[in-house]
């Protein structure tokens, strides 16, 4: 799982020569600030700093997950890197080019390579239109398949590999349970072969018993198209599940990234060592054992954020120097190693350190199989 | 004899279609300051359970063909419109999913909790004022005075939920059913509030009922736990004996199908397969038999009852114990191999 072939180009016919890089997308200090708008005027009296500088760099094939408590910016960055949203300030690459200061068709090119599946699969697919052409849609858009014979070939086709049977063409969503209406939009998802999908909390509205299901799904396709993935999502279990990096975000800013088992097992930013301790978990004994941190207070309005650290109106670790400075995002040491900086990087003045971890995580398996 | 006592519970809803059985024969007790947790997925019958306890089912089209719920020994079933009404609230309190929905927009916080209050107990206008601060500040809410004044809007998400709880606690009641409370939450939110209700159960000794679809809730708060499974209870016991020792496949597969923070990425998710059954048309036999990994050619034509598998500890599956055990392991083994 966590060795995975480089993604090939994919042979687009769009004619895009092949990109070599090591990232395939990268944001730099991208911003989005909404207007608050106020008065029969309607002067703009402030901003909501939805997404307030974020850098962050995804890596061919892998899955970078992005977690965050709602209201942190998690989907409106995603819609930004999409370009669904103009950004207020920043750049998006994707394969080195800046997705910004593309014209509209050169744009078309490009979004047949980005594609999104969304959270809620009861509002995300037409009820007046059928699963055939609700899959068919991207591929008449950008021109696929000569005739309606063969768009129609490819949809069935999509249809079995996301686990529906091709009967189901000239069905619509009301028929379908809630994983299998996701089911159809992750098709559509991959009907053009894209790179890029941004995956925004693709099981959180699911049954548990389902959730499964559709991740499993996600893990496949990746492995069989070389697919890179953003996963969305607050729970922190299935991200840790799927995720080769994970990025954390706290009022519009990354505030930590790490691959995946640094981040869980030596998180250095007191917001996500008290995050992973409120993850509850499915063990009686484990649960009676560990302490929380339990933070106090809801997050802080993005119109108005705190001074200084974001975070510091709720840190167990908070120091004075907090509200007046703003600290980055920078590389982290590895534990032990000296000088030696990592992938690593979080934004905080003083970070959690080796034993200072209040909680400890889970370490044997809950579920103690044949006892 | 237990506090609450539900035995042989039968809600079923007629509908065009036909007959819903939403709750068909579930059983259970619950002591004062216990907790019991009800797993289940949407559509298991948790709520209508709860709500048949609190009689708040519309009727028509529900109707309760058999069985007895009874509450300090007083049947619910039968008891009169005004004498539930003195219950409701009173004796037994119950906390919605969503906050935003369950408070009254035109009214406020304090309002509402007056309210409650006013209609169960004998006390001033001044006094119920003073105890709806009381119970706002218990619930951690912070400038108690001015926020009882306040319209739910003004409120955040938590400070609603916390609202509604401290509306759920406002008359002392004996049993606090709490349906999903925390599922519209954030994690961090989701601790202070699970670590609130767990701390106001010391104070106060009240018995919980804790509906959820979320295993890491129920393993952190509930003494025993019952799953729900196509409105039946499938397994009941302790919650070390259903996390540790599942003897009806479902819980098994349920367990098995989270992912996890020790072994996450490592294991691949084992997913239940299909979907759950719709309630009109129930599978022939037994009702998970279509989604069993471990499923028999019995199992299509037995329709198995809760038994005792172990003292204490029941399901409802034809399979003997290890038969169970022995499937468990042979899963596992080739999952091991697939991993």
């Amino acid at each position: 799982m966590s060795e995975r072939p480089n993604a090939v180009p994919n042979g687009s016919p769009n004619g895009s020569q092949a990109y070599t890089g090591e990232h395939l997308l990268e944001a730099k200090n991208l911003k989005m600030h909404f207007p608050i708008k106020a008065g029969v005027l309607k002067r703009t009296v402030g901003h909501v700093k939805a997404v307030d500088g974020v850098d962050l760099q995804v890596r061919k094939g892998e899955t970078l997950g992005l977690v965050g408590e709602s209201g942190c910016g998690k989907s409106t960055l995603a819609r930004l890197i999409l370009r669904l949203l103009e950004p207020t300030d920043g750049e998006v690459l994707f394969e080195g080019r800046d997705v910004l200061k593309l014209g509209r068709s050169e744009m078309l090119g490009v979004r047949r390579n980005m594609q999104i599946i969304f959270q809620d699969p009861y509002a995300s697919l037409n009820p007046r239109m059928t699963v055939g052409n609700i899959i068919a849609e991207p591929l008449k858009t950008h021109n696929v398949g000569s005739s309606q014979g063969d768009r129609k070939k490819r949809v069935q086709e999509l249809l079995e590999i996301v686990g529906l049977s091709p009967e189901h063409y000239n069905r619509y969503p009301h028929e379908f349970s809630g994983g299998q209406r996701q089911r159809i939009g992750v098709a559509r998802a991959v009907a053009l072969n894209p790179k890029l999908i941004i995956c925004d909390e693709p099981v959180s509205a699911l049954d548990v018993s389902i959730q499964a299901q559709v991740v499993n799904l996600l893990e496949d396709l990746q492995k069989e198209f070389d697919l890179t993935y953003v996963f969305i999502a607050h729970d922190l279990s299935v991200v840790k599940h799927i995720s080769d990096r994970v990025a954390v975000m706290y009022l519009g800013k990354i505030v930590e990234v790490a691959d995946r088992t640094t981040l869980y097992n030596q998180p250095r930013h007191p917001y996500t060592n008290s995050l992973l301790s409120a993850i509850p978990i499915p063990d009686p004994e484990k649960e009676r054992e560990r302490r929380r941190i339990v933070l106090t207070g809801d997050v802080p309005s993005p119109a108005n954020p705190p001074s200084g650290c974001h975070f510091h109106t709720r840190c167990p670790r908070a120091q004075e120097y907090c509200k007046e400075h703003e600290p980055d995002l920078e590389p982290q040491e590895a534990n032990g190693t000296g000088d030696a900086p990592t992938d690593h990087q979080a934004a905080c003045f003083f970070p959690v350190m080796e034993g200072q971890r209040i909680e400890e995580p889970a370490t044997s398996t809950p579920y103690r199989a044949g006892e | 004899m237990a506090m609450l006592e539900v035995n042989n519970l039968k809600t079923h809803f007629k509908t065009q279609d036909g007959v819903v059985k939403s709750v068909d024969g579930v059983s259970f007790s619950l002591e004062p300051g216990e907790t019991l947790g009800i797993v289940g997925e949407s559509g298991s019958g948790k709520s209508v359970t709860a709500l048949s306890i609190m009689q708040l089912n519309p009727k028509p089209p529900v109707e309760y063909p058999e069985g007895e719920i009874l509450f300090e020994g007083q049947d619910l079933l039968k008891a009169s419109d005004s004498r539930m009404q003195k219950i409701r609230g009173n004796d037994i309190a119950m906390i919605f999913q969503d906050p935003m929905t369950s408070l009254n927009p035109v009214f406020t916080v304090g309002n509402q909790i007056r309210e409650a209050i006013r209609i169960h107990q004998q006390v001033s206008k001044q006094e119920a004022r003073e105890r709806t601060v009381q119970v706002l500040k218990d619930v951690g809410i912070a400038n108690p005075e001015q926020r009882a004044d306040e319209y739910p809007h003004q409120f955040s998400g938590g400070m609603r939920q916390r609202a509604m709880i401290a509306m759920g606690l406002a008359c002392n009641p004996k049993v606090l059913i709490a349906d999903e409370p925390t599922t519209a939450l954030d994690v961090t939110i989701q601790a202070q509030i699970l670590e609130l209700m767990v701390d106001l159960q010391e104070r106060y000794g009240t018995a919980i009922i804790m509906i959820t679809h979320d295993l890491g809730v129920v393993a952190q708060l509930a003494d025993k736990v019952m799953v729900m499974y196509a409105g039946r209870a499938v397994e009941q016991g302790t919650t070390e004996e259903v996390f540790y020792d599942p003897l009806m496949p479902y819980s098994w597969s349920l367990l098995r199908s989270l992912p996890r923070l020790d072994t996450a990425g490592e294991v691949r998710l084992l997913p239940i397969k299909g979907a759950p059954p719709s309630l009109i048309f129930l599978p022939k036999g037994c009702n998970f038999s279509p989604r069993c990994p471990f499923v028999k050619e019995e199992c299509h034509e037995i329709d198995p009852a809760l038994e005792e598998k172990k003292p204490g500890h029941r399901a409802a599956c034809i399979l003997s114990v290890e038969e169970i055990e022995e499937s468990k392991h042979r899963v596992d083994e080739q999952l091991g191999v697939e991993g």
